[in-house]
């Protein structure tokens, strides 16, 4: 029987001087191994969300479970160590070579050296970038798109088994995108974690997500698998997204 | 008159090379137990104004005042206060120094990007090693820049000091004012200033290898 790697219920955070419940009674169940895709529009709550899960934002009401225990009664410092968040803004630190960026969580934990020195080096041939030509760099002499792929490898780094990935494809071209894309579902499919993936593009969700939460202004107004997405639209907004992309493959075939 | 001039400080140079020496030793000395303190206090103070907001407004208002009153007056404030001496010299040198180092550690920690603490705190650092490893990493740029106008200010205020007896080269100048020695003045003027252009030389490449990162390419 699969376990039930996360449990939402009823979870709602308002912020401070916010008219709008920024997450607004959100439930959801997942279980481990599964790849769940985040979609919404900006502003629609799913950052917040992924840092209500890891403790970065408490909510003010609801609880969240991961593997049946409440986070609520956890220690908020090893809970993170036990999930792998990429946050949007990708966050690499500066001040810290590639190699030291991807090795943080592991020195938290106090790895030895070699272990610490192979797994840096499997992990930047994971994500596709050469360890001898990219260890010693700063973040600053990297690509948009190389320093969203670092900010991957640095939350893989300890073997989570759960995932938080907060647009970590936003800044990658379209082909490496779309190579990335292969990678990460290899990646889930070989380690048995659980993936939650925010993203904007409405092909990625449905091609990487086993199941796709549709959020609008800080609601679930779907979650389901992307057949069944396709086939009942849970309400306006879903149709809506479905009919622009509809429309984009139109235009396509238009000019094919 | 030229000729003459480099003939004195020749000749000052001749006679009075150990004296010459230790005023420089003397200069350094309270210069840098100077900045020691005013360092081991001002970040911490800046820390605590960042962490705690409320005390930020009292403790950066306290300092801009302490920094409108000229060195000189507060040399001769102390005076009563402290009587003279080294002692006397390095308090208010310290008063002086302050203000640069702890504004800069408040500007550089605020200047940490949010969402970098927060990429930290997801990685599972405790409060500490966020602090360590990463705000005050990303601060120091600026704080070492408030070292350096503090260690500048330091070393030209230091000249006052041998007007309360803490010794320096601020000794040899007072004496040129004295006897109307231009040499004397020539030479204690040029010496405070070169020491200022070597210290902040100094300061500017334990930056450039500290910080590294900042200046690749
Ligand atoms: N720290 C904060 N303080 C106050 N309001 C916030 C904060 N973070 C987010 N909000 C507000 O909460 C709402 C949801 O924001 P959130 O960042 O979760 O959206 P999002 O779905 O991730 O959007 P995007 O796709 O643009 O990243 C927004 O209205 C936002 O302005
Ligand atoms: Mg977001």
């Amino acid at each position: 029987m699969t376990q039930k790697a996360i449990e939402i219920s009823n979870v709602t955070k308002k912020f401070k001087q916010a008219e709008y419940n920024a997450v607004d009674n959100v439930n959801l169940t997942i279980d481990e191994g599964e790849f769940i895709t985040i979609l919404g529009s900006s502003g629609s709550g799913k950052t917040t969300l992924l840092k209500i899960i890891n403790k970065l934002y408490e909510p003010n009401e609801g609880t969240i479970k991961l593997f049946g225990e409440d986070i609520a009664h956890v220690d908020s410092v090893q809970l993170r160590r036990s999930i792998g968040y990429v946050i949007q803004q990708i966050g690499l630190f500066p001040h810290m070579t590639i190699a030291e960026n991807v090795a943080t969580a592991p020195k938290l934990l106090k790895w030895n050296k070699k272990a610490i020195h192979e797994r840096v080096d499997d992990l930047l041939n994971l994500v596709g970038l050469n360890p001898s030509d990219f260890k010693d760099r700063y973040p600053s002499e990297l690509s948009g798109g190389q320093q969203q792929r670092i900010g991957l490898a640095r939350a893989l780094a300890v073997d989570p088994k759960i995932m938080l990935m907060d647009e970590p494809l936003g800044a990658v071209d379209a082909i490496t995108r779309l190579h990335l894309q292969d990678e990460l579902l290899r990646i889930h499919g070989g380690l048995q974690k659980t993936f939650l993936l925010v993203t904007h593009d409405i092909n990625e969700a449905f091609k990487l997500g086993n199941r796709i939460v549709i959020m609008n202004e800080g609601k679930v107004c779907q979650f389901d698998t992307p057949k069944n997405i396709v086939a009942n639209p849970a309400d306006e907004f879903v149709s809506s997204l479905i009919e622009s992309s509809r429309n984009q493959g139109k235009f396509w075939e238009g000019l094919g | 008159m030229e000729n003459n001039i480099w003939l004195q400080m020749k000749d000052y140079f001749n006679n009075n090379m150990d004296s010459f020496l230790i005023a420089i030793k003397e200069h350094l000395e309270i210069s840098l137990i100077a900045l020691m303190i005013a360092i081991i206090i001002g970040i911490p103070c800046g820390y605590v104004c960042v962490k705690f907001k409320r005390l930020e407004k009292q403790i950066v208002s306290l300092f801009q005042v302490l920094r409108v009153i000229p060195s000189l007056a507060v040399l001769l404030l102390l005076i009563p206060v402290m009587g003279t001496g080294v002692k006397s010299a390095i308090i208010a040198l310290v008063l002086l120094a302050m203000p640069p180092v702890l504004m800069n550690t408040v500007v550089g920690l605020k200047e940490v990007p949010d969402f970098m603490v927060e990429s930290a705190y997801g990685i599972g650092m405790t409060e500490k090693q966020v602090l360590w490893k990463v705000q005050f990493p990303l601060a120091m740029p600026l704080i070492f820049t408030g070292i350096k106008t503090a260690m500048i200010e330091i070393i030209a205020s230091a000249t006052l000091a041998a007007k309360i007896g803490a010794g320096g080269l601020g000794g040899i100048i007072f004496t040129g004012l004295g006897l109307n020695r231009t040499d004397l003045l020539l030479i204690g003027g040029i010496t405070v200033g070169l020491l200022t252009i070597a210290t902040s030389l100094l300061l500017e490449l334990i930056n450039r290898t500290m910080m590294k990162y900042k200046y690749v390419r």
